[in-house]
């Protein structure tokens, strides 16, 4: 079953047009990347998928609604991780991730926010203020809030981007482990290991076109290549 | 370029923004025409004051009294029998006077038996703001200079009259008619006691709308800079209801600082006017139940209105520093009014100026009181429907703004600006 379904998505700021006719599809429980550049557009496809930005023309549809009519039933079945985001500082871990469950299940949190405790895995931290953390235990924080809720659909942007090593393999651990539950995952990523590690297809995105997709494995043979790394050098020179 | 004059054109760049610079002028043109409202204050008390009297008592002393009048003044109606009061007054009114003086029988006769010589003043009073009493204080002052008149003639006379009376020989006995009032007070004690009212509710008001103001788009402006907002935008809860509730939390915290500021302000003018002051309810002019929940409706739409008038604004702060910047209109919107409700009475104002007030939405609280002291309700409940609509709109705009992408990505103004920016 088809959790997302683009079809030729175009998405224009002014005059400039940042995604030129993408389409794709992803599937139940799958983890699908979009790999590309600076500039690429992957981050302007995932906030479109998020219901941030409005659609120029195309179709994108989530669970079968469309997103240009539905956008708040939409939200209610996908978690939106943003690349460089942040928690309101003055609040405590335990208390964000409260705030965050009260919109999901208002009468029943205590399980949403346990759950979120336990992926961000702060320990006593929990309790202390956000603006206290390091870059780390925010990431962590902020994953832990995106998964909590169950989503039907989560969309990570960069989910390790800035981490250190240790902290990064914990988060893709998590984001394994959330896909293995049945949580489809739409991604973006930098890190060419972390794409290979993490996802079951990809699609390489350059000047707001998908110039390849496929599953990782299948496209190193098909350019010959010992990594993603040099499928993309390959691709988008 | 030397390291140091680098650090300085760095410095120079960042600190010298249109919103350092635009505040300063602004606030310099501010203190300019306050200063030239002073000036025209002076003018005003220069200028001859427009009388009429009726010298009933018709005698030297009285003569003393409406010849300097006549010399200091522009009397345009004299008489000395007690029937021509009516008319007399019906003639200042029509030629825009300031008073009808009445020089009562006896007045001579009773300051040469140690007593005050009576003068009644019928005051035509126009409105109750500080510069529309010029007249009336430019008249006082002729009066005094006249009753001094009398002084030197006793004193120089060598009377045996008392030396109080001597020096005071005249006692003025105030009736001012005032918005179909008739009030046993002097223009300028009405004005007086009026302002002890108007300036208190303006400067609240004012205090309260930046200060909520402030709040609301730095609110704004930390989601974007802390990068929550993207978050929020995606959570399950409808538009309508984020903005409700930042405008919601925004008002509480506003209403709660400007009882914190009641409470502060009113004990400072009670100990400004001491415990001996006259007050207004004793002349009849005080607001009742439904004066206030007026009053308060009003505050309250007002205080609405500018959240979300601030909400809009802040949805283009890109940061907390740039937040500032768009709190300046708001500061000024609220200033505005406030000077003009402090100086002047809404209802004397030219009407432009009057068109001008009533557009900025939040002048009406500030003219709501004294307008209902003298209950003129239309321009209260006129005022109320308008700053209603004018928070339906813009609320309806911040919510529309909140579904497109110009929350995020910027609006075509700001990207406008920015282009103007890189070009010069």
């Amino acid at each position: 079953m088809a959790v997302i379904k683009v079809n030729n998505l175009v998405k224009n700021y002014g005059k400039f047009e940042a995604v030129k006719g993408i389409s794709f599809e992803v599937n139940l429980g799958e983890i699908y990347g979009l790999i590309g550049p600076n500039g690429a557009g992957k981050t302007t496809v995932l906030r479109v998928m998020s219901t941030l930005l409005t659609i120029t023309s195309g179709s994108v549809k989530i669970m079968d609604l469309e997103l240009k009519e539905k956008p708040d039933e939409i939200r209610k079945l996908i978690s939106y991780l943003p690349e460089d985001a942040g928690a309101y500082k003055n609040l405590t871990g335990r208390k964000y991730l409260t705030f965050i469950a009260n919109f999901f299940n208002p009468k029943n949190t205590q399980e949403m926010i346990q759950k979120g405790i336990e992926i961000a895995d702060l320990d006593d931290r929990i309790d202390d203020k956000v603006d206290t953390y390091s870059k780390g235990m925010k990431r962590r924080l902020l994953v832990g809030r995106a998964l909590m809720t169950n989503p039907k659909l989560a969309i990570l942007d960069e989910p390790t981007a800035g981490l250190d090593v240790l902290n990064a393999q914990e988060i893709r651990k998590i984001i394994k482990n959330t896909a293995n539950q049945g949580t489809t995952i739409l991604l973006s990523s930098h890190n060419m290991l972390e794409v290979e590690y993490l996802c079951d297809r990809i699609a390489l995105i350059a000047e707001g076109k998908i110039v390849e997709e496929g599953k990782p494995r299948a496209l190193m043979e098909k350019y010959n290549s010992v990594n993603i790394e040099e499928v993309f050098t390959k691709v988008v020179k | 370029m030397s390291a140091l004059g680098n650090i300085i054109s760095k410095e120079l760049k960042e600190l010298l923004t249109p919103s350092a610079i635009i505040p300063i002028i602004v606030i310099a043109l501010i203190y300019g025409s306050i200063g030239s409202s002073i000036e025209n204050i002076q003018e005003g008390l220069q200028e001859k004051p427009i009388l009429g009297y009726i010298d009933e008592d018709n005698s030297e002393l009285s003569h003393v009294i409406t010849n300097y009048l006549k010399n200091n003044t522009d009397v345009i109606f004299n008489s000395t029998d007690i029937l021509d009061k009516s008319i007399g007054l019906e003639q200042v009114k029509e030629k825009d006077g300031v008073a009808l003086l009445l020089i009562e029988q006896n007045f001579s006769k009773n300051i040469l038996n140690d007593s005050q010589g009576d003068i009644e003043i019928y005051w035509i009073m126009k409105g109750g703001g500080i510069f529309d009493t010029i007249s009336s204080d430019a008249l006082e002052r002729v009066l005094y200079s006249s009753s001094q008149e009398i002084s030197k003639i006793l004193i120089g006379g060598n009377t045996t009259i008392n030396s109080t009376i001597a020096l005071w020989p005249t006692k003025r006995i105030d009736t001012t008619y005032f918005k179909d009032k008739e009030i046993r007070l002097s223009p300028s004690t009405i004005s007086g006691l009026l302002a002890s009212q108007s300036t208190f509710m303006p400067i609240i008001i004012m205090m309260l709308i930046i200060f909520a103001g402030q709040m609301i788009i730095s609110s704004m402006a930390l989601e974007k800079e802390n990068k929550t907002l993207e978050t929020l935008l995606t959570l399950p809860v409808k538009r309508t209801s984020i903005v409700t509730g930042k405008i919601a939390a925004s008002a509480i915290i506003g209403l709660l600082f400007a009882i914190i500021y009641m409470f502060g302000m009113n004990n400072y003018l009670q100990g400004l006017s001491g415990s001996g002051q006259l007050n207004l309810a004793d002349f009849g002019l005080t607001l009742g139940n439904q004066d206030f929940i007026l009053v308060g409706i009003s505050l309250f739409i007002t205080l609405i209105a500018a959240l979300a008038l601030c909400m809009l604004l802040g949805t283009f702060a890109k940061n907390f520093k740039s937040a500032q910047t768009f709190v300046f209109p708001v500061t000024m919107l609220a200033m505005i009014p406030m000077f003009i409700t402090i100086f002047f009475d809404f209802e004397t104002l030219p009407l432009i100026f009057k068109g001008l007030l009533f557009a900025i939405p939040f002048s009406h609280p500030m003219i709501a009181t004294r307008a209902l002291i003298f209950d003129n309700y239309l321009l209260v409940i006129s005022g109320i429907i308008y700053v209603l609509i004018f928070a339906i709109v813009i609320i309806s705009i911040v919510v529309w703004v909140f579904k497109t992408d110009r929350l995020l990505t910027g609006s075509t103004l700001t990207r406008k600006i920015r282009l103007f920016r890189k070009r010069f």
